[in-house]
């Protein structure tokens, strides 16, 4: 659950995700659910002319199964929230 | 009685006919939002399938086969397709050109002759289906 509550509020923000296909696509963060499926809107894929079937494209839901990253804004990324969160939910669970 | 087969859907068997119904399954949220909408959706194995979602016209659904600058449309009917097969669903929008240019349409003939032979090419790299898909969790 700690990367679903760290994704939601990463909403909105532009990343990138690549899919284990090698696809690489740019856009915002619509939404996130529990398996870590994605919603991106205002898409662009990352190397358009080896995927031409995406042109059209501007909005996906992508599989959660099928991410291999999520390439995020650094400024997105607070470490030491991350490092609590881990340690919490290691404690925890 | 009834068998659940996954997250998405159920299959009534006491009556030997089956129902799809969609429970509330994230594709399912999605795809609620994308009803008479065209959507393109690229499956595990690489392939790309192309159709309106829930509307009843004479195109359905149909694959698209891509190799190299040419491409083939092959109509396929009515297709549901399993959950776990999902790469992505992607929203195509109506007015804009769905591929580049560039790329000419050709019979279903030839495009098979062009993916065996392995001339497809994007750039300096092969294309296959199976290079474009997703085995099992690497």
């Amino acid at each position: 659950m700690l990367f679903f509550s760290y994704f939601k509020d990463l909403v909105g923000r532009e990343v990138t995700v690549e899919l284990k296909n090698d696809l690489a696509i740019r856009g915002t963060l619509h939404s996130v659910d529990q398996y870590l499926n994605i919603k991106l809107e205002n898409t662009r894929v990352v190397d358009q002319d080896k995927f031409p079937h995406m042109l059209s494209v501007r909005n996906c839901f992508i599989r959660g199964s099928v991410v291999r990253y999520v390439q995020l804004p650094p400024d997105g990324v607070d470490i030491e929230l991350l490092h609590d969160a881990t340690r919490r939910e290691a404690r925890g669970g | 009685m009834q068998r659940r087969l996954d997250s998405s859907s159920i299959v009534d068997l006491h009556q030997g006919r089956s129902w799809h119904y969609l429970m509330k399954s994230p594709e399912d949220i999605y795809l609620s939002t994308s009803l008479d909408k065209k959507l393109l959706v690229l499956l595990r194995d690489g392939r790309k399938l192309l159709g309106i979602l829930r509307s009843f016209d004479q195109f359905g659904a149909y694959e698209r086969v891509i190799v190299s600058d040419l491409y083939c449309d092959i109509p396929l009917g009515l297709y549901v397709i399993r959950g776990e097969n999902v790469v992505l669903i992607g929203e195509l929008e109506l007015e804009k050109e769905e591929l580049p240019p560039h790329m000419t349409p050709v019979s279903e003939a030839e495009i098979k002759k062009g993916s065996e032979g392995g001339e497809g090419c994007y750039g300096s790299q092969g294309y296959n289906e199976k290079k474009d898909g997703i085995s099992g969790y690497d």
